[in-house]
């Protein structure tokens, strides 16, 4: 199995909805807390696994705001676990999820350095790295039921923009998804091969900007009205 | 890169403590300027030792969580910090071996055996450690084999300066000192020269426009999605004005090379020699120290990218 998500910058609206549902499960899941410095302070900061941001593609007026989630992309060639020194970080041979043994890391930050999609942070009071779990206490948990064994990001996210599944079975609704919408994984230069994939904003026709034609008598009239009621 | 006192601290010392190491045993392989003495050895590869020692404790105090230190020696198959680890370590037996022979006058063939690995063990684990650096893809101004050979060269340029040192305090022929000194400084300096030609030009890295996928427009960011700094931003956000930048290369030049040279010319007209030796050491490894801390400063990881860089 080659487990890992699927998102779709065609209709993510940047609500943030998986940033958060995704610390409140892990900061009481396996690797939890996901430890807060100063959350009611001047410098609010913290431990996150999943962290949208948000850009601009093109220029006006052919411009388009593109939100960003991004957390651990599991990548098949994960360097992360590659350099860690202690065997903390380490890639399961089932399903292809990197996780960090909270017991064996030393927190030498390491891993962090090697990864380029920044999903690991260190945890300032427990000392240790962590990251994404792709909720690994969820997806396996027999008591919960079939639908919901998901990570918490895709069952929370409103619009519909993150799928969960297995890459390994061509047949699989994200594979399926991938190969129709040609999806697409990030930094592809750097050989990761990061297992996560990207759908791309679909080209849509640009709305016109310019004013509007006048509509003739009945719209004077309507307008003039407009302006004499008062909302 | 944030620069880290610690591994700064970790990587000068350490470097001239096996640089001194491995110098001291080709002065006494060959006996340069009339060969060191019994004692005059075994002090000398005890400083380097402690050197060695010292650095290594001081770069346990950059992790978060020390007491798992003991389990770094376990990857030694893919990690470089596990190999440098374990290096560092297998090193140590067989410097004090060298020791031992010396002090015990043990018989030649193994007395330079086991200095012969030492010093080979030496080099190996200055390579491993800049090979931490080097190895990483995500850092284009450490993924060079430039860096490698820059912790050798420099790492040998501070152990020929106190070894020098060393020459003038025993009251040796400084000549064969000073010949080696100068020509390790100024092989250190033109990789030094090369090392920051090369990471001037950006050349084909990541963009933008690949780290987000969307290849076909310009693109910017317009938020990162956090009120105040992350891990991500305290650990990899840190930059250095290029003209600070600028100003601190002279400095690693003119400290961390020229000065050294200098004094080794001071020593050679036997003016004050010990006093300009001294100054040698002492601007050196102050040069060397800065260059480590610019090069940590200097390296712009690839997650900046999704902090709004246009190219790293």
């Amino acid at each position: 199995m080659k487990l890992g998500l699927v998102i779709d910058l065609d209709v993510c609206v940047g609500c943030h909805a998986c940033a958060i549902a995704c610390k409140e499960w892990n900061a009481s899941g396996t690797t939890g807390p996901l430890s807060d410095y100063q959350p009611y302070g001047a410098e609010p900061s913290g431990v996150w696994f999943n962290r949208i941001r948000h850009y601009e593609m093109d220029e006006y007026p052919n411009n388009k705001t593109v939100n960003f989630p991004m957390s651990c992309n599991h990548c098949e060639d994960a360097a992360c676990v590659t350099v860690c020194p202690t065997g903390a970080s380490y890639k399961r041979a089932e399903d292809g999820i990197v996780l960090v043994d909270q017991d064996k890391c030393m927190g030498c930050n390491y891993c962090s350095w090697a990864c380029p999609y920044g999903a690991r942070e260190l945890d300032r009071s427990s000392g240790t790295m962590k990251k994404c779990t792709l909720c690994v206490d969820r997806i396996y948990d027999l008591d919960l039921p079939v639908e919901e064994r998901q990570p918490s990001c895709v069952l929370t996210c409103p619009a519909h923009a993150r799928m969960f599944g297995d890459f390994d079975d061509p047949d699989s609704a994200v594979s399926r998804v991938v190969r129709e919408r040609s999806g697409y994984g990030l930094m592809p230069e750097l050989n990761y091969n990061p297992t996560n994939q990207y759908l791309p904003p679909r080209s849509t026709p640009v709305i016109p900007i310019d004013a509007k034609p006048k509509g003739g008598l009945k719209e004077s009239i309507k307008q003039f009205a407009n302006k004499l009621v008062r909302r | 890169m944030h620069p880290a006192f610690s591994v700064i601290f970790f990587t000068v010392a350490s470097g001239a403590g096996f640089g001194l190491f491995s110098l001291l045993f080709i002065a006494d392989t060959f006996k340069l300027g009339g060969g060191f003495s019994r004692e005059q050895l075994i002090i000398g590869g005890l400083i380097a030792m402690a050197l060695i020692v010292f650095g290594l404790l001081s770069s346990t105090f950059h992790l978060a969580n020390p007491k798992n230190a003991w389990r770094a020696f376990n990857r030694f198959r893919t990690s470089w910090l596990s190999r440098e680890g374990v290096f560092a370590v297998v090193f140590m037996p067989l410097a004090l071996a060298y020791l031992l022979c010396i002090w015990f006058d043990a018989p030649l063939w193994l007395r330079e055996l086991t200095g012969l690995l030492s010093a080979a063990l030496a080099w190996i684990t200055v390579f491993s450690t800049g090979m931490i650096y080097a190895c990483l893809k995500t850092i284009r101004q450490w993924n060079s084999p430039l860096v490698p050979a820059n912790y050798l060269a420099l790492g040998y340029a501070s152990g020929s300066l106190l070894l020098l040192l060393g020459a003038v305090v025993s009251g040796l022929e400084t000549l064969p000192y000073i010949a080696m000194a100068a020509l390790i400084l100024s092989i250190a300096a033109v990789l030094k020269a090369i090392y920051y030609f090369w990471i001037s030009s950006p050349g084909l890295g990541p963009t933008i426009n690949t780290a987000t996928g969307l290849t076909r427009a310009k693109v910017k960011l317009l938020d990162t999605g956090h009120t105040h700094g992350t891990f991500l931003t305290q650990e990899f956000g840190f930059q250095l004005a290029r003209q600070k930048a600028g100003l601190l290369k002279v400095v690693v030049f003119v400290l961390g090379f020229a000065l050294p040279g200098l004094m080794l010319v001071w020593v050679f007209n036997q003016q004050g020699g010990q006093g300009a030796a001294i100054v040698a050491v002492v601007t050196g490894v102050i040069g060397a120290a800065v260059e480590r801390w610019l090069f940590f400063a200097e390296a712009r990881h690839v997650v900046n990218l999704y902090h709004g860089a246009q190219r790293c």
